[in-house]
This record gives C-alpha cells, structure tokens and sequence, in this order.
C-alpha cells in the first residue's frame, strides 16, 4: 500500500468535537442509585433464598432431631411444637454399643491417620521438592498417577493380605496405610508448597553444615504450617466420612466406626424412629461442622489451589 | 497448579544433571525420606495392584486356592445382565449428574464473582453441602426426605399434590441420588471461584472500552479464559462420580435396588467381591473400572485439544 493511497482513505478534514462525540458516545447512563440498589436486593435475596432451600434438608434434620417421632412427619416445618431430648438419649443406646464407643472407635482411626499423612506424606513431599536423585521425574510421576487410582482395583488383594495378617477388625488397615503415605494426595499438596519456599534458605542451611533431616524438621515444616493445616483438616474429614473401607475391614460390632453403625441403624430399629436415627446423624456430622466452622480458611485455599472435592 | 496440569508437565530432564556438590548424598537422603512411601507403594499399591491382576484371571473364593480360569471372568461379564445394567445406571449418573453438577458450580461462581457483599458467608453455606454430603448421616437423611411419607412429599402436599415414595420407586431411585451429586457443587465452584480470580481485570476493561457487552465479555473472555478450570473439574468430578458408593450403599439398603436401579458399578463390584466372595470375578471388574476410568481421562484430554485454551 503506498503512502498516497493512506491519505486517499483518510478522512478529508479532521472531524470536529461534536463529530467525534457522535462517533464514540458516552458509555450509557449508569443505572442510578436506586436501580442498581434494587437489583443488588433483588440478587441478595434469591442467593438467600437458594441457600436456604440448599439447607432446608440439614435444618429439618436437626429441628427434626428435637421432635417426637409421632410429629417429625407431619411437620415439614422447622419449629417443633414440641420439644424433647428422648431421641438423643435413645438413640445413644439403640445399637448393640454406646454410639460414644462408635466415636472413639472413628477418633482412634482419625487419630493415627492424622499422624501417618502429616509425617510420612510430609517426608516423601520434601524427597520430592529438595533433593536430587536417580529416577526423580520418574517416581514422582508414579505418586501422581497414584492419586488417581481407583481404591476398588486393589481393595481384594489388600483385603486378603490383611485378612492373612489377621488384621481384619482392628483398625491396622485402616492406618498402617496412611503411615506409609499411600494418601499420596497430600504428598503432592506438600510439594506443591514446599516448592514456593525460597531454596536460599535451605540452600543456606546445608552449606553451613546442617543435615537433610534438621533442614526437614527445622526450616521447612515450621514455614509449611498451612500446607500441614489443609493436610490435617482433609484427612480429618475424609476419615471421618470414609465409608467403603471401613464397611469392608471392620465387621465386627465393637469395632464399628460411627459411618458403619449409622448404617446399621436402617436394620437395628423399625423404620418409624427416625428421631434418634437423625439425632445420632447430627452427632456424627457435629466433628465435621466444627472443623468446618475454624479450619475454613484452609479448606477454601486447599481446594482453590488444588483441587480435591 | 493441579495433579492434571502437572501430569501434563511431567517431562524428562534433557542430558544428566550434573550433580552440584549441594547434593551430594542426596541419594542416601531421599532413601530415608522415602522410605515409607516406598514401602506404601510396593505394599499397599502395586503389590496389591499387580495380584489383582494375577486374581482376575482365576476363580478365587477366599475360602480355596486360586485355580487358573484364564479370560473366563471377563467373557462372564459381558454376559452378565446384572453387569451391563450397573454400567448403564452409572454411566446415567455420571453422564447427568456431573454436567448439572458443573453448570451450577459455574453459575453460582459467577454470581458470587467480585465484592459482593457478604460472598465468604454465601460462599461457605454453598460449600457445606460438598463437605457433608459423601458421608452415611447426609444418605441416610437423603432417604427419609425422598422416602414415600418424607420432607419432598410433605412440601408436595401443601401444593395438594401426592408424591410417590421417590426412594422407593425404579424410576425415581437414581434421579434422588443425581440431585445428592448436584446438591454437592460447592466444591468445584470454589475451583472456579478461585479460576475467576485470575482473570485479569484489565481484559474486560479492554473489552467495555471497545463496547463489547457484557454478553459478549462473558462468551469472549470468562468463557475462553475459564475453561482449564472447566476441564480440570470435569477430569475430576467424572472420575469421583464413577466411583460413588456410599450414597447408592445407604439409600438403597446395601441392595442396588429398587429393581437395580441404584445397582452402580461399585455396589455391584462389593457384592460380587465380599458379599458371594467372587473376588477372582470382582478383580476382573475392578479392571474393567480402571480400564473405564482411564479412558474416559483419555478421550478428556484428547478432545481438550479442541476446546481447552491455554494461555501458556
């Protein structure tokens, strides 16, 4: 395109300052305080609205929990006209065990799963984000692809390897696992920390003679304490709430977890005392609320960041 | 970011790294600290993995050795009706389920995008649901308000309509179980909340200077911008839904039914492997489940190539 061709294109004189208000008008009138007051009502109350509707179930759970079986379904209303505790006392003793023989049965499982994810998941996370070795990329990539491994292909196998080992209802199964890092999830959770600390600082450390262990134990654990919050929180709530594993390797009634003998509620009481039934669900899910309630924080960036359920 | 995003990563160093006097005995190091994961890995992984394998091509019963039966159990579940059926009731599920599931995820994080007020307490009662609802309490309540006398037909009732017991009925069954999933989108609208976030700002200013409508801003920066997110939480929701259990556990009784209309694959897999004690059988269907869930993380990645845009 040669220069004189440009100028043939170009628009004869330059346009005036109305032609150019008409060519590129004013962005259109901000809607005025009212109306945009309106519409921010308007959205506050359908997101109240669809969140209430979301809840409902829970809040007449619990109100339900208060009631009378005799009303609990004639009353889809939150209000119990007639209040009483009988369902919670009853439904602690309706099973074969007190349900706190239940709880404590999860908090061991919880317990040694807490310990076994946070140290050896921890330790195999700064294997992979510090140190260099034969096979790096390798292995790493085999834990990632473990994460994503479907329990059920090696459920049979493992259930005959404990059962040979006479593990079968004790809670061995369901934490010695977790002590060998198999919740591979949370190594990468780790990594994925680990690798935004500054390597100065380790770097530092070992050059002024300090072991892998120490630089382990002394720098990198003390600035992960958010990483080791989310770890600790998820596998509160994901042992908590573990049902498969815990129907399979635990058969025996005292050695039930609370998910285990809340199923067997349906079988040990007619279908007519859901009052107790859904007090003893209250109590299962009040842990789970409460992690909730103070680890919040720590939920939403774990999953904002990487993405677990 | 992700597992996803760091499996695409994944590569091999090119040439040796010369291996700098600040890791020197980092080999010895990493034994001790991986030495757990290891052990897990052999163990409770690919030991378990590898005799799953070996099982499925026998009739193993728990109760006897193991005779050889070569492919017998995978030509038995091809005729196997049972099978077939609790493959169609979970490819359903996860067909219906996890795109509703998505789509709410998406429009509510939308909404909530951007300074409005009060979004953390919006954000966390539409989240509460995710965290509670893979537990026994929440499917044992999803039985009672989908029951015949439950909270669904007593709000039908005001409106002088009689429900049918929803639980209870074929048609209905698994329908109760795809609402529990939608139910459950807090989770993933976290994710795309989070997505949200790292769009640049300046894009839509860009775009409103230039006159683009909002509409226009939606389909041509959100969208476009937004769909790593959307793969990522497709990968995993298709993954997570293929593998739902306890729910279709509890509210069907333990039974798959009515008439297997709960049965999902992996109800189906329990009773043939701990309930008849046909592990050789259920080993070959845990394969088959592998087999499944890869493949549909195959074809993902695949046609990402078509609509996933990386702005790497």
């Amino acid at each position: 395109m040669t220069e004189s061709s440009v100028r043939d294109k170009a628009p004869a004189t330059t346009p005036s300052i109305v032609e150019m208000a008409e060519r590129y008008p004013e962005p259109q009138e901000k809607p005025t305080y009212w109306r945009s007051r309106t519409r921010s009502l308007l959205k506050h109350a359908g997101l109240i609205a669809f969140g209430l509707v979301m809840l409902y179930p829970l809040l007449w759970m619990i109100a339900s929990s208060f009631k009378p079986d005799a009303i609990i379904f004639r009353e889809p209303g939150l209000w119990p006209t007639d209040v009483t505790l009988e369902n919670y006392t009853e439904g602690w003793n309706a099973l074969l065990h007190p349900f706190s023989h239940y709880l404590l049965n999860s908090a061991i499982i919880v317990a040694g799963s807490l310990v076994g994810n946070l140290v050896a998941c921890s330790m195999a996370a700064y294997a992979f984000a510090r140190l260099e070795f034969r096979g790096r990329g390798l292995w790493f990539a085999i834990m990632l692809m473990s994460i994503m491994l479907p329990i059920h292909v090696i459920i049979v196998p493992q259930y005959i390897l404990f059962s040979e080992l006479n593990w079968i209802n004790t809670f061995l199964p369901l934490i010695v696992p977790k002590l060998l890092a198999t919740d591979a999830f949370f190594i990468f959770l780790m990594v994925q920390f680990f690798r935004g600390i500054p390597r100065e600082l380790d770097e530092a450390a070992r050059l002024d003679g300090c072991g892998h262990f120490r630089i382990y134990f002394r720098i990198m654990l003390p600035l992960s304490l958010p990483a080791l919050a989310t770890t600790a929180i998820f596998t509160f709530i994901w042992t908590w709430n573990d049902f498969f594993s815990q129907l399979i390797f635990l058969t025996r009634p005292d050695m039930y977890t609370v998910p285990v003998a809340l199923r067997t509620f349906i079988d040990a009481t007619s279908e007519s005392s859901w009052g107790s039934l859904f007090a003893m669900s209250i109590v299962s899910l009040i842990p789970i609320f409460l992690v909730f309630l103070f680890g919040q924080k720590y939920l939403v960036k774990g999953i904002a960041t990487t993405g677990i359920k | 970011m992700s597992v996803v995003s760091e499996l695409r990563s994944v590569r091999r160093p090119k040439g040796k790294r010369r291996p700098s006097a600040l890791h020197k005995g980092d080999g010895k190091a990493a034994i001790f600290f991986l030495g757990p994961w290891f052990l897990g890995l052999i163990l409770i992984t690919a030991g378990p993995m590898a005799a799953s394998a070996y099982l499925s091509f026998t009739d193993y019963s728990l109760l006897e050795a193991p005779n050889w039966i070569g492919l017998d159990n995978y030509i038995r579940m091809f005729d196997d009706p049972r099978l077939i059926n609790s493959l169609k009731v979970t490819f359903m599920y996860v067909l219906i389920s996890v795109p509703l599931q998505l789509a709410a995820a998406l429009a509510l994080a939308l909404v909530l995008d951007r300074g409005l007020r009060g979004l953390a307490i919006y954000r966390s009662v539409y989240y509460l649901p995710s965290l509670l609802g893979g537990s026994v309490a929440i499917a044992l309540l999803w039985r009672q308000v989908f029951g015949a006398d439950g909270l669904v037909n007593a709000v039908l009732a005001w409106f002088g309509i009689e429900g049918e017991g929803w639980v209870s009925h074929p048609d209905y069954a698994l329908g109760t179980l795809m609402i529990l999933n939608i139910w459950t989108f807090g989770a993933p609208m976290i994710i795309f909340l989070a997505g949200l976030r790292q769009i640049p700002q300046m894009y839509y200013e860009a775009a409103s200077i230039d006159g683009a409508s909002k509409w226009r801003q939606f389909t041509s920066i959100t969208i476009p911008l937004l769909t790593p997110i959307i793969f990522f939480n497709l990968v995993l929701q298709l993954i997570n839904a293929f593998q739902t259990f306890t729910q279709a556990y509890v509210v069907s009784g333990g039974t798959g039914g009515p008439a297997d209309s709960t049965m999902f694959y992996t109800l189906y897999l329990y009773q043939k492997g701990f309930a008849s004690l046909d592990m050789g059988y259920a080993s070959a269907m845990a394969w088959l489940l592998l087999a499944i869930v890869a493949g549909m993380t195959a074809v993902n990645f695949l046609v990402s190539k078509y609509w996933v845009f990386y702005n790497d």
